[in-house]
C-alpha cells in the first residue's frame, strides 16, 4: 500500500478506537491524599476505590456533561501516610500546583480537620467523606460539604438496639483517644446517661495502642456484658483479637469501623457476633433520584475489584456522585455555582440522602443521612455481615450470646 | 484483688520481653560505651524477619526462632564493623550520632520495603485462665523464652572463656589486650550479641501484637528506662528491672487510665536516675 494511503488508513482507524473522552473533552481535576501508609490505610483505600470507580465510570459515558462540553475527571492524589503534617503539605500542592478544581477529603475525621483549613484558606470546594466529626463543620466554613452521618449519631443505634435487647446491660465504653472516637463516644455517653443505662467504664486509648491487656483486664473486672467503642481498623481488629483470646465474655461488642471491612472477617471466631456502625451496607434499598441503585453499585464494585463494598467505598463514590450531580444541576463547573447547587441538594443516591445544612454554625454538616446498625454472623460456617437495625432496614435479627 | 493479681501477672510476662530487650542496649553500652540509638529499630527488625519466616515462607513461628536469632547476630557483628568500629574510645557524640544514623537508615529502607501499614503473626497456642482472667499461650511462652534466652547469656558470660574475656574488655580494654585477649574481636561479639537480643525481643514481641516500621520508637524508650532501672552495662540488672516496670505497670493500671503508663514510666525514670544512679539492681555486674 502507499505510504499516503497507509497513514490516511493509521489515521482513520485511531480516530475509529479511541476511547469516548476524546481529544476534545476537557478535565476537570479532583485533588485528594489516600493513606496508602500509616495505620489508616485500609479504610482510606477502599474510600480511594470509591472515587476511583465513580472516575471510570464517567469517564467511560463520556466525562461530566456541561452545556455542549464534556469534562473528563482526572484525579491527583497522594500519599499522606496517615500523617496530618503530610496532609497540610499535599492539600497545599494540591490546589497551588496541581490546579486542583475541587477535592476530596482524605479519610478520618482528624486528617480531614487539617485539609479543611487548607481547602478553605483557598476557597476551594471540598467533599469529606470518611469524615465523621462535627467540629470541623461549626468553624464558619464555606465550602466543606459532608456525606457521612456526624459523629453523634454512630452508636446511638446501636445503643437502641442494645436497650432492646437488654436495658439493664452494664456497658464498657473503650475507644480510641482521636477526634473521630471521642465525638462518637462522648456524644453515646451522654445518650446512654439519659436513657438511664448502666455505664461502667469510661477509658481512651492511644491509637497506637497495640497491647490492650491492660484494658480488657478493666473491662472484665467492671463485669461489663455489653462494649461500646473502637476506633479504625488497626486498633478496632487488634481489640477484637485480643478481646477473643483473653476471653473477655462479652455478650454485645459494637466497635467503630473495623468491622465494616471485608476484611475483618479474616479475624475468624474473634469478628463473630461484632457489630459495628455503618454508613451504608450493600443490603439497602435506597430508590436514587439519579446514579446506580444499590446493588448496581455493588455489582460493579466487585467487578472490578473481586470484593463487596464497604461504607467506606460507597461514602467515596456518592462523594463523586453529589460532584457530578451539582456540575450538571448549574451547568458549570465554576466552583461558587457548584457550592450553591450543593447548597441547595435534597437528593437520594445509592447511598442514601444527602442534604447539607447551610447555617453558617454549622455549614456542611450532614442533615440528611440515616446510618444502619449491621453485625458478623455466622451461618453455614460462614461469616456475613447482616444488617440488623433500624427494623425496617434489617436482614437478620439480632444475635446477643 | 483478683483483677489487681491479673494485671501484675500480665505485666511480669511482658516484663520480662522488656527486659530481654533492654539486656542488649546495656550489654552494649557495658562493654564499648556506647549507646546504640539504632535499638528501636533492630528490635523492629527483629519483628519482621519472624514476619518473614513464618508468615512468607510458612514456618512456625517457634520453630523459626532460632533462625531469626542466629540472623541477629550476624547482623551486629556487620553493623559493629560497619558503623561502631571506628567510634570506639572516640568522644561519646560521634557513636550517638553514628548508631542514629543507623537508625534512620534501617527505618528508611524499612519503609520503602513494608511502607508503614501494620503487620501481624498469627499465633495461637492454648491460653490459661483463672478467676475469670486469662493469660494468653503467647504471653507465658515469650516470657519463658525470654527467660531461657537471659540464662544462655549468663552461662555464656560466666561459665564459658569467652564471657569471661568480654567481661575482661569491659572491665579494662588495655589490660584485656595485654593478657592476649583479641578486644577488637570480642567487641565486635558483644555488638552482636547485643542485637541479638533486641531481634529476640522484636521476635516475641511480634507474637504477641501487631507492628509497623515505626513501632520500635515505644520499646526503645522503655529499654533506656529498664536500663536506667537495672543500672548502665547490668544486662542481669535489666532483667530483673523490665520485670520491676511490668510489675509496677501491673499495679498501678487498675487504678488510673492505662494512658497515664507513660507518664508513670519516665516519673520512676526520673526518680531512679536521682536517688539510684547506679541502677535499683546494681548489685549484679557483668
Amino acid at each position: 500500500m502507499q505510504l499516503p494511503r497507509l497513514c490516511l488508513v493509521a489515521v482513520a482507524t485511531i480516530a475509529l478506537t479511541s476511547p469516548a473522552w476524546a481529544a476534545d473533552n476537557d478535565t476537570l481535576t479532583v485533588g485528594f491524599t489516600v493513606s496508602q501508609t500509616g495505620k489508616l490505610n485500609t479504610d482510606s483505600i477502599a474510600q480511594m476505590r470509591g472515587f476511583d470507580l465513580w472516575r471510570d465510570q464517567v469517564n467511560a459515558k463520556g466525562g461530566i456533561k456541561v452545556g455542549d462540553k464534556a469534562y473528563n475527571i482526572k484525579f491527583v492524589s497522594y500519599d499522606d501516610e496517615s500523617q496530618n503534617g503530610r496532609v497540610q503539605q499535599l492539600y497545599t500542592r494540591l490546589i497551588t500546583q496541581d490546579n486542583a478544581q475541587f477535592l476530596f477529603s482524605p479519610y478520618s475525621s482528624g486528617l480531614t480537620a487539617t485539609a479543611a483549613i487548607i481547602s478553605e484558606q483557598y476557597g476551594k470546594v471540598m467533599l469529606t467523606t470518611g469524615a465523621a466529626e462535627e467540629k470541623t463543620y461549626e468553624l464558619g466554613n464555606k465550602d466543606l460539604f459532608q456525606i457521612y452521618s456526624p459523629a453523634a449519631q454512630y452508636l446511638a443505634g446501636a445503643l437502641r438496639a442494645l436497650k432492646e435487647k437488654d436495658p439493664n446491660a452494664k456497658i464498657a465504653f473503650v475507644y480510641e483517644d482521636d477526634p473521630f472516637s471521642k465525638a462518637v463516644a462522648h456524644a453515646t455517653l451522654d445518650l446512654a446517661k439519659m436513657a438511664h443505662m448502666t455505664i461502667v467504664l469510661d477509658e481512651a486509648y492511644s491509637g497506637s495502642t497495640m497491647d490492650f491487656g491492660p484494658i480488657i483486664n478493666k473491662i472484665i473486672a467492671s463485669k461489663a456484658v455489653a462494649l461500646l467503642g473502637g476506633g479504625h481498623y488497626a486498633d478496632g481488629s487488634t481489640l477484637a483479637r485480643q478481646l477473643h483470646d483473653q476471653k473477655a465474655n462479652l455478650k454485645w461488642v459494637t466497635l467503630l469501623v473495623a468491622p465494616d471491612s471485608p476484611k475483618f472477617a479474616e479475624l475468624g471466631a474473634a469478628a463473630t457476633d461484632i457489630s459495628v456502625p455503618s454508613q451504608w451496607e450493600p443490603q439497602v434499598r435506597f430508590k436514587p433520584d439519579f446514579g446506580p441503585t444499590a446493588q448496581e453499585f455493588t455489582n460493579a464494585f466487585n467487578t472490578k475489584y473481586g470484593v463487596d463494598p464497604g461504607y467506606h467505598a460507597a461514602g467515596g463514590y456518592a462523594a463523586g456522585l453529589i460532584l457530578q450531580h451539582a456540575i450538571e444541576q448549574v451547568g458549570s463547573i465554576d466552583p461558587a455555582k457548584v457550592a450553591a447547587a450543593l447548597n441547595k441538594m435534597d437528593v437520594t443516591t445509592m447511598f442514601g440522602r444527602t442534604k447539607f445544612a447551610t447555617d453558617a454554625k454549622d455549614h456542611g454538616l450532614q442533615i440528611g443521612h440515616d446510618m444502619v446498625l449491621a453485625q458478623w454472623q455466622l451461618k453455614d460456617g460462614k461469616l456475613t455481615k447482616e444488617v440488623i437495625w433500624p427494623a425496617a432496614a434489617k436482614t437478620a435479627d439480632t444475635v446477643m450470646n | 484483688m483478683a483483677e489487681i493479681l491479673a494485671s501484675v501477672i500480665d505485666g511480669v510476662l511482658i516484663g520480662a520481653v522488656y527486659g530481654l530487650a533492654a539486656m542488649g542496649l546495656t550489654l552494649i553500652w557495658g562493654v564499648m560505651n556506647v549507646i546504640n540509638l539504632s535499638h528501636g529499630a533492630i528490635i523492629v527488625l527483629g519483628m519482621f524477619a519472624l514476619y518473614y519466616f513464618s508468615s512468607v515462607l510458612g514456618l512456625n513461628p517457634y520453630a523459626a526462632s532460632p533462625i531469626v536469632i542466629v540472623i541477629g547476630f550476624v547482623a551486629g557483628v556487620l553493623l559493629y564493623w560497619v558503623a561502631v568500629h571506628r567510634v570506639i574510645g572516640r568522644p561519646p557524640l560521634m557513636s550517638l550520632l553514628s548508631t542514629f544514623a543507623v537508625n534512620m537508615v534501617l527505618i528508611g529502607l524499612g519503609t520503602a520495603f513494608w511502607s508503614t501499614s501494620p503487620y501481624n503473626v498469627p499465633v495461637s497456642l492454648p491460653s490459661v485462665s483463672w478467676e475469670g482472667y486469662t493469660y494468653t499461650g503467647t504471653h507465658i511462652m515469650a516470657a519463658v523464652i525470654a527467660a531461657v534466652i537471659a540464662g544462655l547469656l549468663y552461662l555464656l558470660l560466666y561459665r564459658t572463656r569467652i564471657g569471661k574475656a568480654i567481661r575482661a574488655v569491659s572491665a579494662n580494654r588495655a589490660a584485656a589486650e595485654l593478657s592476649g585477649i583479641p578486644t577488637t574481636q570480642m567487641l565486635a561479639l558483644s555488638f552482636g550479641l547485643g542485637v541479638t537480643l533486641a531481634f529476640a525481643s522484636g521476635m516475641l514481641i511480634a507474637t504477641l501484637f501487631p507492628f509497623t516500621i515505626l513501632s520500635g520508637g515505644a520499646y526503645q524508650l522503655k529499654s533506656f528506662v529498664v536500663t536506667v532501672l537495672g543500672g548502665l552495662g547490668n544486662p542481669g540488672g535489666a532483667l530483673l528491672g523490665g520485670i520491676f516496670l511490668g510489675l509496677i505497670e501491673g499495679m498501678a493500671t487498675p487504678f488510673m487510665p492505662v494512658s497515664w503508663m507513660p507518664m508513670i514510666e519516665f516519673t520512676l525514670f526520673v526518680i531512679v536516675l536521682i536517688a539510684f544512679p547506679r541502677g535499683i539492681f546494681s548489685f549484679s555486674r557483668t
